[in-house]
């Protein structure tokens, strides 16, 4: 098995990096261009299993090109070119014989602005459910309750989900985006900027769902707010220009960052 | 020198803060210095007069560390610090407490020598105080220096004269305990005198505590505790 601390990594490092029986996403040599622009630069990454895991860095640094790549959202990019591999708990994401909507439904995200579908509240959160070929009325509607239990969604729209999901407040919406993600019982759920368009009281306790979430799932939270940040995650990746710079815990990485770039990055240093 | 780049934040007002902050404690701890040399005065050079000066001093040491504690409670309010600069306001933090409590010895040391002025203490006794002064305020002058100029190397060396300190103080006291039992109608005196020499000696393991925070501060490693400054000692010469 490869070495799946990065190669500058010392040993305080190795004593920072999780358990690796209990990685449940991992990344070796993964680099991806864009045509001529490399966007990542082989990231060797092990998400930690039921943890949050917060990627950090300046844009462009290669976040969000790194979450596309996890659920092979770049599979409908045309000069989009990957290197290295993915694993997803021990599936490699791209194996020939791996199939996309089964990566999707493991790799599960939720972006920036809530996406809701134009449809009800109930019937957004049972598409994926129905695409997995779940149609008993019982069990849909149980299966529905549950995810929208877990997103803490589920007192405020219990006696209204024929309502249409653009109804809802943008704080709603993006917990229904959540129910709807982890409906479909992903491993690992990607969260790309997921509370920036939220107030600060909407944003807290969406921070506070997301340490629900971790006790049954993975976390792998983009985010520009350093202090969201060091407040939710376990776990911390820093990206520049496409490199894996720094990961380790979220506590050592805010107090006390091995790399120079790092510490630059969280204190607001000329980079 | 700024080691930690301090000074480079994109934020120009953040510097200026955090420099603020830096000058603050050095200012502060100038006072302390004048403090303990002002005691000394009154404990070796046996001149009383410089005692309404040292309560004036303390006054304005008590502000100082009212005034940085606060401005440190308005970085981290509104800055959210991290890394090296949340380890320089929490180093700032705790250093205020012992600054402060140096400030406080030397008060003490100022009142009780100020009975001893017309006392005659003997040479011996006398060269030891001194000495133990000596050393004192030269381990806040490292300490704050180290501070300054974010030396770690400095900061162990200071931790290490703490040793020195402590060695000189407990001849002393064997000196005085002597004394007190050949001569026990001097007994007053003499534990005013080893007072003296005690709170000179706790404000050499205030020092180390000073020099303790530098280096969390430059390390980002707490090492109180830890023996280091032992175990980080260079080859003897």
């Amino acid at each position: 098995m490869l070495s799946v601390v990065p190669e500058s990594a010392d040993i305080a490092a190795a004593a920072d990096a999780p358990d690796m029986a209990d990685v449940a996403l991992q990344t070796f040599a993964l680099s991806l261009r864009y045509g001529r622009r490399q966007a990542l630069s082989a990231v060797d990454l092990a998400v930690p299993r039921r943890r949050i895991t917060a990627l950090i860095g300046p844009s462009g640094s290669g976040k969000s090109s790194l979450l596309r790549c996890l659920n092979r959202l770049n599979d409908e990019i045309a000069d989009a070119h990957v290197e290295g591999r993915v694993l997803v708990g021990d599936i490699d994401a791209y194996a020939k014989d791996t199939l996309l909507h089964d990566l999707r439904r493991r790799v599960g995200m939720v972006f920036q602005r809530p996406n809701p579908f134009p449809l009800s509240i109930h019937d957004n959160v049972a598409y994926g459910l129905r695409l997995l070929g779940i149609r008993r009325r019982r069990e849909l509607d149980e299966r529905i309750e549950a995810a929208l239990q877990a997103a803490a969604l589920w007192d405020e729209v219990a006696a209204r989900l024929d309502e249409s999901a653009f109804h809802l407040s943008l704080g709603q919406q993006q917990r229904l985006v959540i129910a709807r993600a982890i409906a479909v019982e992903p491993e690992i759920l990607m969260l790309d900027e997921p509370a920036s368009a939220l107030d600060p009281a909407a944003t807290l306790r969406f921070e506070e769902l997301l340490h629900e979430l971790a006790q049954r799932y993975t976390l792998l939270l983009v985010t520009h707010n350093m202090q969201q940040a060091a407040r939710v995650s376990d776990f911390t990746a820093f990206l520049h220009q496409g490199r894996l710079v720094e990961f380790g815990d979220t506590d050592a990485l805010f107090t006390n960052p091995r790399e120079r770039q790092t510490e630059d990055f969280i204190t607001g240093r000329y980079g | 020198m700024d080691r930690l780049h301090l000074s480079q934040h994109i934020s120009r007002q953040f510097n200026s803060e955090i420099e603020d902050v830096r000058r603050q404690v050095l200012a502060m701890g100038g006072l302390v210095e004048e403090q303990i040399a002002a005691a000394l005065h009154v404990l070796v050079g046996r001149d009383a007069a410089a005692s309404a000066a040292i309560r004036e001093r303390e006054r304005r040491v008590n502000a100082a560390e009212v005034a940085i504690d606060e401005q440190c409670a308005y970085i981290l309010a509104r800055r959210q610090p991290a890394a090296s600069d949340l380890r320089l306001v929490l180093a700032v933090m705790k250093m205020l407490s012992d600054l402060e409590r140096i400030g406080d010895e030397a008060k003490r040391i100022a009142k009780m020598a100020e009975k001893l002025v017309g006392e005659e203490s003997g040479a011996e006794v006398t060269a030891s105080l001194a000495e133990l002064g000596s050393l004192a305020r030269g381990m806040l002058r490292g300490a704050l220096d180290a501070f300054a100029r974010l030396d770690e190397q400095l900061a162990l060396e200071v931790m290490r004269r703490d040793r020195h300190i402590d060695e000189t103080y407990r001849s002393l006291f064997v000196v005085l305990v002597a004394r007190m039992q050949q001569q026990p109608e001097q007994i007053p005196t003499e534990l005013d005198r080893l007072w003296c020499a005690r709170s000179l000696e706790r404000i050499g393991d205030r020092c180390k505590n000073l020099c303790e925070f530098v280096l969390y501060l430059v390390r980002g490693k707490d090492v109180r505790h830890s023996g280091l400054a032992k175990s980080d000692a260079p080859p003897a010469l």
